[in-house]
């Protein structure tokens, strides 16, 4: 939005600087002057939230890093070296591992306030996607983060998910060994995962800033979905959307502190303190909380679907989940943006949302169990109509409510209400 | 526009900002420091920042190099010569002044401990060795004398004599 | 207007949220619970937000540990300067020094092998291998204690996992342990075949446990403290003792990590008010 540019070089020097690096000038416009819809509540902190969450992990990452060892023989006991012996280590790791958790939540928050008031829509897709590449890297990042501290979740979780691979057709147990570096999970393994865990929040760090880019070329949606008209609509990004969001991530702090102080190790596994043991499997073997929905959808083809086995079919289900996230923008089709004024959609999603804390909490359930099977499996069902079926119909049935004309007149509208 | 109520509630805000300002900044220098502080020794590097040491089994004429704080430290054992001939050395032919009594301890006289490190770059100096019977450093040519004095070559100082005290005859505490 | 409409609708979304998954929770875990055996928690002092270590319970613990544990049962990771830092058991340094001299280490460097340890050197190993440990045990293998109060927890039904969220209640491995060293029966109830050099615990997954009882009434000899009491020698008070230490041996910097929390969030929490106050002087006049 350079064309609204107001920058005026302040002194020679300034002059200067903007003629060869206008470092100034798009800091002012991109963060001090963006306009931004006056209307956006507090879901939309998450955003910011979002960022200082990755700071953190990148910043007690790399302190972790220097302590850790990545060896099958001392990655256990290094990790207890932090724990025991780093001044201050024991809390560092601890905002790092727990910061993975406050991470994932602040992550579903942001996607399901995209999901409701229909962040996605024209002209916003591409934002959208870099939002979803975002989240499989960060699963990824986090999952060989989890294997680092070499217990028996780490080693079985590393196992299991590698294993995948191999349902591919042909070359699947080709790119299995591939990724493993072994026939079985190794040092090989742990080495490329801590590589790689390194690598890949810098990586997302990149894509975060493509996201932003393709944020501040729309601007931002709002609450009612309505796009911005003129200057009474927005307000400058800075101070009122540096203050929210900033008051946003205080807030944030406080039950992340609660967990890292006082609970560090509730949200992780009791066996993931005994070190990885390749000929013991755990018996009850769970991904971390944040991973479980994806985990159900993995499971709960347990059928074979004509030339497609089990494995496989899992797998493509899996990655189906995905799939269906990245073309949202083409499957709901609906012209209103925001699900406050979609008055069938609203009761479709709030299922959706109860469906997806259904399909997390199914993934820590043994499927064994007749009960959980059918349940996990009905999950599994509604996540997909919801993509595939329920939006489309919707976009095409679904009478919404009247708009307001503008942001300005909602707001007033609120006021006077 | 400018009345008294908003002349005075401007104050309170600037009050706010700052206190706000303030509070943060403290987080913010209370969130830095840890992140320096791991960066110190940790509990395990600074439980062997002491070290005792017993030097009943050297016999006399004979080093022996330990490791203290990650440092090779030589326990030289010095034959009754070698004292004699480093209290012979005037102190004006010495580069870094030093007399053989302020390296030693008082009735340990035959005992030299010193940080086993170069003082030119740090190599180690091979023992008995030199024109002056004490320490030559292989590097550029350092030597020492049986007091691990600098004689000859680059290297400024005198080797260095780590911080240590006799806990009895026979044992040393270093660091 | 649409805010309130919306936050009603979150509102109610939330509850009709809470109880779906309280009715499927209720619902799955009757179908999942089988027979895991309830372990009764106990009062821990480093239980809570304010909790510490109680000294003289990880000193007696210690004494449990090693008069009878450590002798199948390592500690890799405990370092015998441990036992006089601050937030643990809290001997002194000249008693840790005299303690460890009385234990041989391995040194490459030092003559022999082996040297007496000192403050800075780890708790030496029962065992030369994992394989000797296995001949000793009738093939089974004592686990290592360094984590061990960590890697075992208490499996709560739903809901109350949940408000062990609330309570922070991270005590489940000294329960369980508690629990497993007074769950012991001479003989195994009817109908269940325990093999031979097993031994029957309530709280053991499966039941048959490789580890005769280790604690009786009596086999160690705790001494009175400063005001002249001796706590009970039975098999509960040890338990629960060598427990406590197991936990410190754990998570040696819980209190400090709890004191700090506390400060922590005692300033979030005023510099959240902070924020909000200045937010909303910013916002002032803003219709939004």
């Amino acid at each position: 939005m350079s064309e609204h540019s107001t920058y005026v070089p302040g002194s020679a020097v300034e002059k200067w600087l903007d003629d060869r690096l206008p470092i100034i000038r798009f800091s002012k416009e991109h963060l001090m002057d963006f306009p931004t819809p006056k209307n956006l509540n507090y879901w939309w902190t998450f955003g910011a939230i979002l960022v200082m969450c990755l700071g953190i992990q990148i910043v007690t990452g790399i302190i972790l890093a220097m302590h850790y060892t990545p060896n099958i023989a001392m990655a256990f006991d290094s990790v207890e070296h932090i724990r025991r012996d780093v001044n201050g280590g024991r809390v560092i790791q601890a905002v790092h591992a727990v910061g993975a958790s406050a991470f994932f939540a602040a992550l579903y928050i942001h996607i399901f306030r995209g999901l409701f008031f229909g962040s996605y829509k024209a002209p916003r897709e591409i934002l959208w996607i870099l939002g979803v590449v975002i989240f499989i890297l960060v699963m990824a990042t986090a999952f060989m983060g989890y294997v680092l501290p070499w217990g028996q979740m780490s080693f079985w979780g590393a196992t299991v998910i590698t294993n995948i691979f191999s349902a591919i057709p042909l070359v699947g147990n080709s790119i299995m060994e591939l990724l493993r570096g072994g026939f079985a999970v190794g040092n090989p393994t742990l080495n490329r995962f801590f590589s790689l865990h390194y690598l890949l929040p810098f990586i997302v760090a990149a894509v975060v800033a493509l996201h932003i880019w393709a944020l501040h070329v729309p601007g931002n949606n709002n609450p009612i979905g309505v796009e911005v008209k003129d200057s009474r609509d927005t307000l400058p990004f800075h101070p009122y959307y540096t203050m929210k969001d900033a008051l946003g991530m205080v807030v944030f702090l406080i039950p992340f502190a609660w967990f890292v102080f006082f609970a560090p190790d509730i949200l992780g596994h009791p066996d993931n303190y005994i070190q990885a043991n390749s000929q013991v499997t755990p018996t009850h073997i769970v991904p971390e909380w944040y991973l479980l929905p994806f985990y159900t959808i993995l499971r709960a083809i347990d059928f074979n679907v004509l030339f497609i086995d089990s494995k496989l079919g899992g797998v493509i289900a899996m990655g189906g989940s995905m799939l269906c996230l990245l073309v949202v923008p083409w499957l709901d089709t609906a012209r209103v943006r925001s699900g406050s004024f979609r008055p069938l959609f609203k009761w479709f999603y709030a299922l959706f949302v109860l469906n997806f804390i259904g399909l997390t909490y199914m993934g820590a359930q043994d499927p064994s169990v007749p009960l959980n099977n059918i349940l996990g499996k009905v999950f599994v069902a509604y996540y997909f109509i919801y993509f595939l079926v329920i939006l489309p119909v919707l976009s095409r049935i679904e009478t919404p409510k009247p708009l307001p004309t503008s942001i300005s007149e909602s707001v007033l509208g609120k006021a006077h209400a | 526009m400018a009345t008294q109520a908003e002349h005075s509630s401007t104050n309170r805000r600037d009050f706010l900002y700052v206190a706000t300002g303030a509070v943060a900044g403290v987080g913010a220098a209370a969130v830095v420091w840890p992140l320096i502080n791991q960066l110190n020794p940790d509990a395990s590097t600074l439980a062997l920042a002491t070290i005792e040491y017993d030097i009943s089994a050297i016999p006399e004429g004979q080093t022996v190099t330990i490791t203290w704080r990650g440092l090779p430290v030589f326990v030289r054992h010095r034959t009754a010569a070698e004292v004699e001939e480093a209290k012979a050395v005037p102190l004006s032919e010495l580069k870094d002044p030093e007399t053989d009594e302020q390296r030693t301890k008082e009735g340990h006289e035959p005992w030299l401990i010193m940080i086993a490190n170069c003082t030119h770059l740090g190599c180690v100096p091979t023992g008995e060795a030199g024109e002056f019977d004490g320490w030559f450093c292989p590097c550029h040519g350092s030597e020492y004398d049986t007091a691990g004095r600098i004689r000859k070559g680059p290297a400024p100082k005198n080797l260095v004599v780590p911080p240590y005290e006799f806990v009895s005859d026979t044992l040393v505490r270093i660091g | 207007m649409i805010g309130v409409a919306q936050f009603m609708f979150k509102t109610k979304f939330i509850i009709a949220a809470l109880a779906v998954v309280a009715g499927l929770g209720v619902v799955s875990t009757q179908a999942a619970e089988g027979e895991a055996p309830h372990i009764e928690k106990q009062s821990w002092s480093f239980g809570g937000i304010f909790g510490t270590y109680d000294q003289n319970q990880l000193q007696r613990g210690f004494q449990v540990f090693r008069e009878v544990c450590s002798s199948c049962h390592g500690a890799r990771l405990l370092a015998f300067r441990n036992l006089s830092e601050e937030g643990g058991p809290g001997f002194s340094e000249a008693q840790v020094k005299a303690l460890a001299a009385e234990y041989e280490v391995d040194d490459p460097s030092a003559e022999g092998g082996r040297r007496p340890a000192v403050a800075a050197d780890r708790w030496p190993e029962p065992f030369a291998s994992e394989q000797d440990a296995r001949d000793a045990n009738g093939g089974a293998l004592p686990p290592d204690f360094s984590v061990l109060a960590k890697a075992r927890g208490v499996h709560d039904a739903f809901p109350y996992w949940i408000f062990n969220y609330f309570t922070a209640y991270q005590e489940g491995g000294p329960d369980y342990i508690h629990a497993l060293l007074n769950g012991y029966h001479e003989e195994p109830p009817e109908g269940f075949v325990l093999p031979e050099g097993k031994y029957y615990n309530d709280y053991f997954p499966g039941h048959a446990i490789g580890m005769p009882p280790p604690l009786s009434e009596g086999v160690i000899a705790y001494e009175a403290d400063e005001n002249g009491v001796t706590l009970p020698q039975t098999v509960e008070q040890y338990s629960y003792d060598v427990s406590a230490f197991m936990m410190w041996l754990a998570d040696p910097h819980l209190a400090s990590r709890k004191q700090t929390g506390f400060a922590v969030l005692v300033f979030l929490v005023l510099f959240a008010g902070l924020m909000l106050a200045t937010k909303r002087k910013i916002w002032a006049g803003i219709e939004h």
